[in-house]
């Protein structure tokens, strides 16, 4: 409890009044600088359960804290500068570059009629060399690839300077070397910086790889929650997804891998 | 020192558009201090008969422009100007109205039908406003454009019932009006039109940044710290105020609320730091060229303002379009 910096405890949520519960009494504790993983099948809450812990949604019932701090008790800017948020997917109306949407991280430091300083440009370049897209600053951000796009947005969330950053299937329309690519990049700001994340995933080998802990998730409600070892199991991959697989410690890979066999009866 | 340039412009436009006329008349007389005004025949043109012209299309444009440029990025959507929110059909309806019954009222100088074209106008977006309030989550912001584009339709067709029963003179006048015409008497409705416009661009003044993030989604916007709601309301409320001022100016000219955010975005690039106050000059600057082009290109008959923005303006656009891709 003490060594939670980020907490859900009991929380409900409905989009519509009086609708289906799409998540019913979840909690779950993030620690300070570890990778928490989310899994769970289609419709099971993941992202609104991400909404819930970014303030961007709020929850019926239950509670969200920040060290502690309700987070309902937080202005928008006061909680955006300790938790960015990397959404699936970002799609821009206009010709932003690279730069301008990395500098709209900088949103929560500014006052209503500052706009950003040689400070703040500092900070964005800075982010960007982070995620290794420094060459792509003058680009218009429509022109990347997916694999690039994310590492920009991800730049963004960095450029917001907050300890907590929560990733949406950070990996989900991406191939596999920009999945392998974004996963590297999530471990190393993790283990250089110290970044808390949060991370919703359909890739459970992912998850396995970066995760010191994952929540599974089921009709709105908690299935599981631990060491990533521990939860995820061959029976519990069953549960989520009606699935029959193998789950096995990869030597090569230095944590449990899980190859899908067939649709389990 | 691009906002710069557009500001030059713009004070150019102001300057040199009222040189131009059925009298020639020359700066350097108008600015002559050694001749009494009353003695002055070319500043008394340039003041009294032309400035307030300019000036109201300055207004005007600017007002239009940069409304345009807040719906857009509010809407994320590129086709969001006060002609497709029905905001210029609502302005028509109440000017319509206002001519057809002989409307006999006036408010600080202004007379009935600006007045009534500037309800028409907040009513439609209070329409437009209060659906977007209504909409539930998850509903995309073109379920909003298609509510214009519907409010549009359906208040034209209300436009064009009472043009039926209207008889031939009020018919003609209101066609006038509908087709945007600049012609203002004196400062009288130009001051009257500047204070909401004023106040519009006090919160404009408060938007760039906040329109960059919404253009990325309201939920990114709020995750980088926006207050959501409170933004949408001050940037409605903005683009509401300084469009109501505008059409009830000049009537619902068209093509400015689109074209002109578009041409700015082109030179300027997306940044709302840039693309507002850009915005703002250049419309003045576009509409006062496309008001001379109206009063001289067949003089003495004046044209509509309304046709030569969108006969300059269109093709322009496509001009810049292309080249571009």
């Amino acid at each position: 409890m003490s060594d939670a910096v980020l907490e859900a405890v009991g929380v409900s949520f409905a989009y519509e009044r009086h609708g289906r519960l799409v998540l019913d009494s979840a909690s779950l504790t993030v620690k300070p600088r570890t990778i928490l993983g989310l899994l769970g099948p289609n419709g099971s809450g993941k992202t609104t359960l991400l909404r819930l812990i970014a303030g961007t949604l709020v929850p019926l019932s239950g509670r969200v804290t920040l060290d502690g701090a309700d987070v309902r008790r937080l202005s928008r800017r006061d909680l955006a500068r300790q938790i960015a948020v990397v959404p699936q997917e970002t799609h821009t109306t206009f010709d932003f570059t690279v730069l301008d949407i990395v500098l709209m991280g900088r949103y929560p430091h500014l006052g209503a009629f500052e706009l950003e300083g040689a400070a703040d440009v500092a900070i964005a370049r800075e982010a960007l060399a982070a995620t290794g897209t420094a060459e792509l600053a003058a680009r218009p951000f429509a022109t990347l690839s997916g694999g690039e796009k994310q590492r920009v947005v991800i730049a963004s969330a960095l450029a917001q300077a907050s300890s907590i950053l929560l990733l949406d299937e950070p990996t989900a329309s991406l191939d596999l070397g920009y999945q392998i690519e974004i996963a590297t990049l999530l471990t190393r700001l993790n283990r250089d910086r110290g970044t808390t994340m949060v991370i919703s995933t359909h890739d459970l080998n992912l998850a396995a790889a970066l995760c010191s802990e994952v929540v599974l998730l089921r009709q709105g409600q908690v299935l599981a929650r631990g060491a990533t070892a521990d939860v995820l199991t061959a029976a519990h991959v069953r549960t989520l997804y009606g699935v029959d697989a193998d789950v096995q410690f990869h030597p090569r890979a230095g944590h449990v891998t899980v190859v899908p066999i067939a649709r389990s009866v | 020192m691009t906002i710069g340039g557009f500001g030059a412009l713009a004070f150019l436009a102001c300057l040199l558009a009222p040189l131009v006329g059925s009298t020639t008349i020359h700066l350097s007389r108008v600015f002559d201090r050694s001749i009494p005004f009353a003695d002055n025949v070319d500043a008394q043109i340039f003041f009294v008969a032309r400035l307030p012209r300019v000036l109201a299309a300055a207004l005007v444009g600017s007002g239009l422009a940069v409304a345009g440029v807040v719906f857009q990025a509010l809407l994320r959507n590129p086709l969001a100007s006060p002609d497709t929110l029905g905001v210029s059909a609502g302005a028509a309806l109440g000017a319509m109205l206002a001519i057809t019954f002989h409307a006999d009222f006036s408010l600080l100088s202004v007379s009935a039908v600006p007045l009534a074209s500037f309800a028409g106008s907040l009513g439609a977006l209070a329409i437009v406003y209060g659906l977007s309030a209504a909409r539930r989550r998850g509903q995309s912001t073109m379920v909003l454009l298609l509510a214009g584009v519907t409010l549009t339709a359906l208040l034209s067709a209300v436009v064009r019932f009472v043009q039926y029963l209207a008889d031939f003179t009020e018919t003609f006048q209101t066609v006038r009006w509908l087709m945007g015409s600049l012609d203002v008497a004196g400062y009288g409705p130009i001051l009257a039109a500047a204070v909401p416009m004023a106040v519009a661009f006090v919160g404009f003044a408060t938007l760039p940044r906040v329109l960059d993030l919404m253009s990325l989604g309201t939920e990114a916007a709020a995750a980088r710290g926006v207050d959501v709601t409170r933004a949408e309301r001050v940037a409605l409320v903005s683009a509401s105020l300084s469009t109501g001022a505008a059409v009830s100016l000049g009537g619902p000219v068209a093509f400015v609320g689109i074209i002109v955010p578009h041409l700015v975005r082109l030179i300027v690039g997306a940044d709302h730091r840039l693309v507002l106050p850009a915005s703002a000059l250049f419309g003045a600057a576009f509409l006062i060229g496309c008001d001379l082009v109206a009063r001289t290109a067949l003089a003495p008959v004046e044209l509509p303002v309304g046709i030569v923005t969108a006969i300059i303006g269109g093709p322009f656009f496509l001009w810049l379009l292309f080249r571009k891709a």
